[in-house]
This record gives C-alpha cells, sequence and structure tokens, in this order.
C-alpha cells in the first residue's frame, strides 16, 4: 500500500476540526458586531441597529484613557524588567551545565504553572506583611514577575539553535567579549527578544487576576472591564472597549509569531 | 549589559594582546573565570524571582498557620492548625470538591474538542493551512481574557444569540429542558454551572491543542498505515496506537486546564451561580471576610492538588510534550 501523505482527511476528522475552530472564533467575532449595536441596556440578538456613535461616546471617556494609559506605561515597564531577567536566565541556563539548573527553570515557570490567584494573594499578603502601600510599583513587581517566563521560553529556544562556533570564530578573530555579545549574540537572539518582549507585553496587559491583588485603587484596563461586567454602567462602551483591546492584542501576537515562524515555534506555548 | 556572559570560551587568542583598559579587564576576568560570569547572570533573575516571588509564596504558606480570633477579628500569630480544621468544614469541602469536578470534567471536554483539531493540524495540514491552524490557536489562545468572558456572557444571556439561535430551530423546548435540570440548570445559560463549564472549556481549550499537537506531530505517519495493514479498523488504531502515542501530550495540556480552573474566580464570578469555587472562596475570604488565614489555607489546596498531579504528569512522560 502507497503511503497516505497526500491523502485528504476523514469527513468526519473534518467536521470536527471546522467546528472546534469555528467553536473557538466566532464569540471574538461577535464582539465586533455589539461594539456597533444601538441597544443600550441589553445583549439583545440580533441587534435591533447598527450605529458608530458609541466609539466616540468611548473617545470622550477620560476614564478609559486613564486605564488605558496605565496599562500601557505597566506593561511597558514590565516587559523591559522580564527581557533583562529572562535574557539573563536563558543564556545561563542554555550555555552552561550548573548543578541547580533545572531548579532555575523550574522557578521561572512557577509564576505561571500555578494559578495566577496564588501569584495575586501571595504578593498581597507580603505586602501586607513589609507594610508596602499599593501603588503602581506593586502592579509592576507582580507583572514582571510572571512575564519573565515568555521571554525565558522564546530566548531559550533561540539559543539552542545558535550555533556555539559563531561565537568561537568571534573570540577566534580577537572580539571582546562585549564585542561578540554586540555583535554577534545580540543580532542573532534579538528577534527572539522582540517576539518574547511583544508577548510579555500581551500578557501584561491582558492580565486581570494578579492586578486584582497588587492594585489599589488604580484601575488597568482589564481591571476598568472587570469593573463594567459586575456592574455595568454603560454597556456599549464595554463592546467599544473590548473590541479595541481584541485589536491591540492581535497585532503583537500577528507579529510575534512573523517573526519566529521559521524554526522555533515557541512564542506562545504555555502561556 | 553583562549578558555577555552567554558565550562560553574558545581558545584565547595567543597573539593579540589584551585589549586593555577597564572593559578589556573585565572581558579578560569573565574569560578566566566563567563561573564568576554564571553567577553575575543569574544573580539578578534568581534574586528577583527568589525574594518577591518564592518570598511572597512562603510568607502566604506561613499565613495559613495562624489563626483569626473570632471575636476581635485580628489575626493571631501563633502557629496552630486550627485554620486546617475550619477548611475541613461540610461548606468549605464542598467548594473544594465541586471546583475539583468542575475541573476534571473541563479538562476532559477540552481534551476531547482539542483531539480533532490537534490531529488535523498535525497530519493532514500542510504549508499555508498548518499556519492557518497554528494562529488558527494562538489567537484565540492570546486575545484578551475579559473580552472572551465577556463574548460569552453576550452568548449566553437570556436575549442573547443562542436563545435565539435555538428559537429559529424550533429548540426552545430543547433548552427549557435542560435549564430545568437540577444543578445543571438555572435560570439562563449564563447562570448556571452549564455556561460556567463552556465557559472554562472555551478558554483553556488552546492550552490543550498544543501539547496534544506537539505529541501527534512525533507519531510517524506509517505507525497509522501499518496499524491498518495489518487490519485494525479506524477506531482501533485510535485505541491502541494514537491514543497512547498522544496521551503525554493531553496529560500536559491537562496541567494548565486543570490547574488554571482550579484557580479561577473571574469565570465563575461573571458567568455562573452563587455557590462558590475555591478562587472565589479565597477572594472572599481575604477581601470582604478579612480572614487572611483561611484564605492562605484554601490556595494550599490547589498547591497541594497539582504536586500530586505534577508528579504523576512527570511520571507518565508528560513534560516531554510541552
Amino acid at each position: 500500500m502507497r503511503s497516505d501523505r497526500g491523502q485528504s482527511a476523514p469527513l468526519g476528522l473534518k467536521i470536527a476540526a471546522a467546528c472546534g475552530l469555528l467553536f473557538l472564533h466566532l464569540p471574538i467575532l461577535l464582539i465586533f458586531v455589539y461594539a456597533f449595536t444601538t441597544e443600550e441596556k441589553s445583549f439583545v440578538w440580533p441587534p435591533p441597529g447598527l450605529t458608530t456613535q458609541w466609539f466616540a461616546v468611548t473617545w470622550n471617556r477620560p476614564d478609559v484613557w486613564e486605564a488605558l494609559s496605565l496599562s500601557v506605561r505597566v506593561a511597558a515597564i514590565s516587559t523591559a524588567i522580564a527581557l533583562v531577567l529572562g535574557t539573563l536566565c536563558a543564556a545561563a541556563v542554555s550555555r552552561t551545565k550548573f548543578f541547580g539548573r533545572e531548579t532555575i527553570s523550574l522557578l521561572v515557570i512557577l509564576p505561571i504553572a500555578l494559578p495566577g490567584i496564588i501569584t495575586g494573594i501571595a504578593l498581597r499578603s507580603a505586602f501586607a506583611l513589609a507594610d508596602i502601600p499599593f501603588s503602581f510599583w506593586t502592579i509592576v513587581l507582580g507583572h514582571a514577575t510572571f512575564c519573565v517566563v515568555v521571554v525565558y521560553n522564546n530566548a531559550v529556544a533561540r539559543f539552542r539553535r545558535t550555533s556555539g562556533s559563531m561565537i568561537e570564530a568571534s573570540m577566534d578573530l580577537g572580539a571582546d567579549g562585549f564585542q561578540t555579545f554586540r555583535h554577534i549574540v545580540l543580532p542573532n537572539i534579538a528577534t527572539a527578544l522582540l517576539a518574547g518582549g511583544m508577548l510579555a507585553f500581551a500578557l501584561s496587559f491582558d492580565e486581570v487576576i494578579v492586578t486584582t491583588f497588587t492594585a489599589g485603587q488604580q484601575q488597568t484596563v482589564p481591571i476598568w472591564m472587570l469593573e463594567e461586567l459586575i456592574r455595568p454602567r454603560q454597556r456599549p462602551v464595554t463592546n467599544v472597549v473590548a473590541m479595541v483591546v481584541v485589536l491591540v492584542t492581535l497585532l503583537p501576537i500577528l507579529f510575534a509569531y512573523y517573526l519566529t515562524r521559521d524554526g522555533d515555534q515557541i512564542a506562545g506555548s504555555g502561556k | 549589559m553583562s549578558v555577555d556572559a552567554t558565550m562560553p570560551r574558545a581558545t584565547a587568542p595567543a597573539i593579540l594582546p589584551g585589549s586593555g583598559g577597564m572593559r578589556g579587564a573585565l572581558s579578560d576576568l569573565f574569560w578566566r573565570r566563567p563561573q564568576l560570569l554564571l553567577l553575575l547572570m543569574l544573580l539578578p533573575p534568581v534574586l528577583w524571582l527568589g525574594i518577591v516571588y518564592i518570598g511572597s509564596l512562603f510568607a502566604l504558606l506561613a499565613q495559613s498557620f495562624f489563626s483569626i480570633d473570632e471575636f476581635s477579628g485580628l489575626i493571631n500569630r501563633e502557629l496552630t492548625l486550627k485554620t486546617y480544621g475550619d477548611l475541613l468544614q461540610a461548606a468549605n469541602l464542598d467548594i473544594i470538591l465541586r471546583t475539583v469536578t468542575m475541573a476534571a470534567l473541563v479538562t476532559l471536554a477540552s481534551a476531547v474538542v482539542a483531539f480533532p483539531i490537534a490531529y488535523y493540524a498535525a497530519r493532514y495540514a500542510r504549508g499555508r493551512w498548518k499556519a492557518l491552524f497554528y494562529l488558527g490557536v494562538m489567537l484565540p489562545l492570546w486575545s484578551s481574557y475579559l473580552v472572551k468572558i465577556y463574548a460569552w456572557k453576550l452568548i449566553l444571556a437570556k436575549e442573547g444569540i443562542l436563545t435565539w439561535l435555538f428559537g429559529k430551530l424550533y429548540l426552545q423546548w430543547l433548552l427549557d429542558a435542560w435549564l430545568s435540570l437540577p444543578v445543571v440548570g438555572g435560570n439562563s445559560l449564563s447562570v448556571s454551572f452549564t455556561g460556567t463549564f463552556i465557559v472554562f472549556v472555551y478558554v483553556w481549550l488552546p492550552f490543550m491543542i498544543l501539547p496534544v499537537q506537539a505529541a501527534l506531530e512525533r507519531v510517524p505517519g506509517n505507525l497509522v498505515e501499518a496499524s491498518s495493514d495489518l487490519g485494525a479498523s479506524p477506531g482501533q488504531t485510535f485505541r491502541n496506537v494514537l491514543f497512547p502515542l498522544a496521551l503525554p501530550g493531553i496529560v500536559a495540556g491537562s496541567i494548565f486546564t486543570f490547574s488554571l480552573t482550579l484557580g479561577d474566580y473571574i469565570i465563575p464570578q461573571i458567568i455562573g451561580t452563587s455557590r462558590l469555587f475555591i478562587g472565589q472562596a479565597v477572594y472572599s475570604q481575604q477581601g470582604t471576610a478579612g480572614n487572611i488565614p483561611l484564605a492562605a489555607a484554601f490556595t494550599v489546596v490547589p498547591i497541594v492538588i497539582m504536586g500530586f498531579y505534577l508528579w504523576g504528569a512527570k511520571r507518565m512522560g508528560a513534560f516531554d510534550a510541552l
């Protein structure tokens, strides 16, 4: 019997896979429809009419802008911290063998492997014990901790693919350690770091569980949305914000995928 | 940046003179003492994670051995097991049992829904389709968690699209019959356990697809062919060849679906009944009730469960599939 590599899939499998993908995507597409609905009080389907007025209303809401600005600042600083810590860790783990190497990997993965609520309440109780008041920096502290892992994953994968002989060649040709880093290592890992950084940004921008424990009165975008979900004030505004959030997180993911697509498909594995 | 330390030094250039200055001296020092480099590289991340994360975890664990004074509401900082005793009250055991059952059901359902997608992507999708499948799983995985829950609030609402769809298909009676069932039913899907269950499956599904797909990618196509050549029906091939080989991937995915369901408190709060899950219990104990010791003791439950789970998963070789 010939190999069936080129053979097409059984019909049942095709249908099951297609239904699965539809199940994953239709709910998100629905958000786009609801952003234009004229209905204010309920989630009625089909929408009684379509309008773009809610975009203008959302644009003029200062609380939305404040939340957005806070989210972007938190995500930017957490990503910067995660980039430094994640790259250092990945470099150490992938290039050398030392005692406790496995423990280090576990340490990096732990904040994301344990449920977010544990990370959140652990940080909160530590802040309480140490008398640290909630601030911008307590949010960053929490976010950076779990963002390290995505940078680490991307960087480790790239370090594994980068040939050590290039570094040796650079040293043989007389470059010192810093020159080799600047001209050989950095260009090699740059796209992986960019991808990891963007995923870290998206992760931080979207994080809600840990943030509820480490933010005081301040609202990031997810906290704002959570408030609206529990105590709705103006549903159409929430619809518009939800749509914008989908679009904003979509772009970094697509770009990160584009950067890492050949070879190390690690970009998002294990959020 | 001291990331410089990443590089293992090759043979030292014997001819060239040192580059001199601070920079040269540092570079030479790192070359001569690779251990120092390693230490410098590891120090920042280990200090950060060690102090911020592990430190906080221990602070939390320590608090679970404190107790709360029932009259004054103050926390008594003497070590005691009283809080763990409180954990064993019927109401709290109920919460734990409910959460674990939900986590197990969600894991099973995710595996069933994920398998065809993963199998198709691993075995049949090629080239452009492969990329499309990959993105098709990645995008929902990374889109906003709250937006996904919000989308389901829209879908499951009494006046929402699902009720409309059932009406159009003349299946309203089916929906009503389901909602009138005890336990899984409720006023509308958005305030029932069925709703909670669907949303959990939806939100964690990509975490199951990816490792299962990774495991299936490693199954050589000719194994499946050999199985059918030897006369096995597709069902037998699935049971005896594919499923055992995909199992490490399923177990790896189940780590995520199980752990994430155990700790989540937002989904059951927004879509579900008023009966609590572990996450909600933790949240309300530390917030409104101010009973940090009991909240801490509650968080120990998922940690212990996941500890055993990870231990079992490791024995099944699930970590190679991650």
